[in-house]
């Protein structure tokens, strides 16, 4: 059989050729990023004492919820940083596992290079065993990078055996995802398939082991990213967790070579449903033929949104008490006189839920230039159809996703909170809070609507104008930047309700500038050469 | 060299292939046409050990296909009709890559590479993802031919290149030949086949329908004639091998046989030719013969 694994060696080569620079990426930056936040984590609750207070902040099932359990009784700096980060690391580098391992097995097969890989005298199973090899030289170099050089960190209650258990979990996990997504490479006939299901189950797993924290435990148990939090970092360092994810490695990957043995090149066991025979009569206009290219992405966005809203308004019933021991929550919100910090919180929420829910209509419109760059404008146009009800139309999509974002967003944020809270929330409070900025987001579409007419290549410059408009919102109070400087982006003027009182001509300016924006770009867009 | 019986492939409940039979000799170009979807590609997958034959056996080099995959592809080699390479290696990389699968190295292989990517005017140091679906081909081919394989098998290897660049391929396939190796060449179009296979196999809805040297199936191949004359033709009708014959005064448009056609414009000359056309046979006549002999089906 030995033939089977012909030439693994070389594909094994080609790959890390191929992924040096994402990994090294990946290798370099989930460590320092586990680095950087521990000394954070040091600098803000440098005493046992402001460490226990964050603690009793953590002490609650929303809280629970999100990131786990943890070791709040011994709230050393090991286990603060193990409770708050190690869940999350796990879950990137999960994810970074399942596009790894996707995009280098169905993907490669679906393009249609493995079957030329295939032609060569190499085994039917060397390309998913060099495979194998490139996950466990990854995820071995994480776990031992991460390990050593948490335990090199100067601080307490960071011993070596825990740091090295830190990076173990870590290193597990990716493996665990990556068999996963070896298997489902094989179930499914398609790259995007197997990716989605693979991630559907990160997800589930996360979601079945936040339940499990709080109510059914045995839920936690079954959850491979429940065992993340089992292992007990710096605390009781249980290592059978890690042998755990190992089993289920391999068990994936036994798995997906038994599957792969025995297939067709190119073929999947769960099938693919067959498509629509006609068009239905929505899809046979350009907006209707927008509106079904970006369905599912909306659609999971729009879910993405409630969730947001969902978990943020759930943690605030524990809020008060917890600002109360946190100095820098309070400088960070800068207190207001006759309003409640709850009050200030949710205005805060809204501004971030606000710039978050500018994403997904700010890619519905670059949509347009995603289709025109991919060549896939040219059959549109050249139908009856001109530019400009082209551009109207991914235009008003835009516009009305961004309005049912932003109200998804509001209405999650609304529904918990008020289920959460002691005294009742008002919704009509919250609401006109998130649609308040509506017309910032307005401004953001017609950004890009612009730039799109006048200069498609620099298309990418609104996601710099957003991120700008993120950092100088969230973190302007910490920073006392002036005021100019938040005035650069629209998110900037738009009033924070409850705290702030309404400024309506403020929206109907905005409101014009976006229009403005929206207007050059259309005439841009009907002027200028297409370029594919 | 490569032989195929009774094989059998079913996806679901559609039957791509029913029994096909097909053998290639050692020094022998095998032509293998049929229009899209009749089961070239799936024929040919078979004999690469990527798909399972659910009936019937395919051998290469005596070993069986699926099974000893690997110990046969180190003598073969493979040009695919859409090559798919990765968008950010050039193509120089990617024929490497393919040599260094293939176990191929020395300065042999690297002198052929050189020449080849000469003769086929690739430049190999352009990104694939700039290359045109005829450039991906071109690096395909290289990396075969590059090879010293005792088989190639090519599936519409040249519907991305241009005239000029056919020539080169046929030019290929031929020195193969005469070094004594083995061509499967798949095709859709009849005459791009014909100029350089010893033997061609017809398939049509996953079925050989006619098979052997150009000799046997010269039967099937007919020229079609438009021909002008000073006087009008008269007596046609009585010769062996005219089909399709329509007369209207002094034109006439026909087809015949091949090996008629010396008969055909001796018979016609005397009447002063104004004007000859004549287009080779297509795939659909060969067709349109078979079921006409096959008495309509």
């Amino acid at each position: 059989m030995a033939s089977e694994f012909a030439r693994s060696g070389i594909l094994f080569r080609f790959i890390m050729k191929k992924e040096r620079f994402r990994s090294l990426l990946w290798l370099v930056g989930v460590p320092c990023f586990t680095f950087i936040i521990t000394f954070a984590l040091d600098d803000l609750y440098p005493t046992q004492q402001a460490r226990d207070g964050m603690a009793e902040g953590m002490r609650n099932p929303a809280m629970t919820a999100m990131v786990g359990p943890g070791d709040l009784d011994h709230y050393t700096l090991g286990a603060m940083t193990a409770h708050q980060m190690l869940l999350f690391t796990a879950i990137i580098v999960g994810l970074m596992n399942i596009l790894l391992v996707t995009r280098h097995t169905r993907g490669d097969e679906e393009k249609g290079r493995m079957e030329i890989i295939q032609s060569l005298p190499v085994g039917r199973l060397s390309n998913l065993h060099a495979m194998l090899l490139m996950v466990c030289v990854s995820n071995l170099l994480l776990a031992l990078v991460t390990g050593f050089g948490l335990a090199t960190l100067p601080f307490d209650g960071m011993g070596l055996e825990g740091s090295l258990l830190y990076g173990a979990v870590l290193g597990g996990i990716g493996l665990f995802f990556a068999g996963v997504a070896a298997l489902f490479a094989q179930l499914s006939g398609s790259n995007r398939g197997a990716r989605g299901y693979a991630i559907t189950l990160l997800v589930i797993a996360y979601l079945m082991r936040g339940i499990g924290d709080v109510t059914v435990e045995a839920l936690s148990w079954i959850s491979p990213l429940g065992w993340v939090t089992k292992a007990q970092v710096y605390a009781h360092n249980d290592w059978w967790p890690v042998c755990l994810m190992f089993l289920g490695s391999a068990i994936g990957f036994a798995g997906a070579y038994y599957l792969h043995s025995i297939r067709d090149l190119g073929a999947g066991f769960l099938n693919e449903r067959p498509g629509r025979k006609q068009a239905s009569p929505l899809l046979r206009t350009p907006i209707g033929l927008a509106w079904r290219l970006q369905r599912t992405g909306t659609i999971a966005w729009g879910i993405g949104m409630l969730l947001i809203g969902l978990s943020y308004g759930s943690v605030l019933g524990e809020l008060e008490s917890f600002f109360q021991e946190n100095e820098m929550m309070k400088q960070f919100l800068a207190e207001a006189p006759g309003v409640s910090l709850t009050e200030q919180f949710i205005s805060k929420i809204i501004t971030v839920m606000a710039i978050l829910a500018t994403v997904p209509p700010v890619m519905a419109m670059n949509k347009l230039y995603g289709e025109e760059k991919r060549n896939r404008i040219e059959p549109v146009l050249g139908r009856a159809v001109s530019r400009t009800r082209l551009m109207t139309s991914y235009g008003l999509l835009s516009a009305g996703n961004g309005f049912v974002m932003l109200s998804l967003a509001a209405i999650g944020l609304w529904a918990a909170g008020t289920a959460a809270m002691e005294g009742k929330l008002a919704f009509g409070m919250v609401y006109s809070a998130a649609i308040a900025f509506y017309p910032a987001l307005l401004v953001m579409i017609g950004t890009s609507a612009m730039l799109i007419g006048l200069l498609p290549k620099w298309n990418a410059l609104v996601w710099l104008y957003l991120f700008y408009s993120f950092i100088v919102v969230y973190l302007g109070g910490l920073f006392q930047f002036p005021e100019w400087v938040a005035q650069i982006s629209p998110f900037g003027h738009i009033p924070q309700l409850p705290v702030e009182e309404m400024d309506v001509s403020k929206v109907w300016l905005l409101t014009a500038v976006a229009i403005l924006l929206a207007t050059v770009g259309w005439m841009g867009y009907k002027r200028r050469d297409l370029h594919g | 060299m490569l032989k195929t019986t009774d094989l059998v492939k079913r996806f679901g409940k559609f039957t791509a292939l029913n029994g096909v039979n097909i053998e290639v000799n050692q020094g022998e170009i095998y032509g293998f046409i049929g229009p899209n979807g009749a089961g070239k590609s799936t024929t040919i997958r078979i004999l690469l050990g990527m798909l399972k034959a659910d009936a019937g056996e395919a051998k290469i080099f005596g070993q069986d296909a699926w099974k000893e995959a690997v110990q046969i592809h180190q003598r073969m080699a493979y040009v695919p009709g859409d090559v798919n390479l990765w968008p950010r290696l050039t193509g120089g990389e990617v024929i490497d890559l393919f040599l260094s699968l293939r176990g191929s190295r020395g300065k042999q292989v690297r002198k052929r590479r050189e020449e080849l990517m000469e003769r086929f005017q690739l430049d190999p140091t352009k990104k694939c993802a700039t290359y045109s679906k005829g450039n991906r081909q071109k690096v395909a081919l290289v990396a075969a031919f590059a090879s010293d394989a005792d088989l190639y098998i090519l599936d519409e290897p040249t519907s991305g290149l241009d005239p000029l660049m056919e020539r080169v391929f046929q030019e290929c396939i031929l020195e193969a030949k005469r070094e004594g190796k083995s061509v499967l060449l798949s095709s859709h179009i009849l005459s791009e086949v014909e100029k350089v296979c010893d033997r061609i196999a017809i398939i049509r809805q996953g079925e050989i329908i006619e098979s052997g040297t150009l000799a046997q199936l010269r039967h099937l191949t007919r020229t079609h004639l438009q021909i002008e004359t000073r006087q009008p033709v008269s007596g046609l009708q009585a010769l062996a091998g005219i089909h399709h014959l329509e007369q209207k005064g002094h034109t006439l448009a026909l087809q015949v046989d091949a090996d008629e056609l010396d008969r055909v414009i001796q018979h016609v000359s005397p009447y002063g030719i104004v004007k000859l056309e004549s287009a080779p046979p297509t795939l659909e006549d060969v067709f349109l013969r078979h079921y006409e002999d096959a008495g309509g089906r």
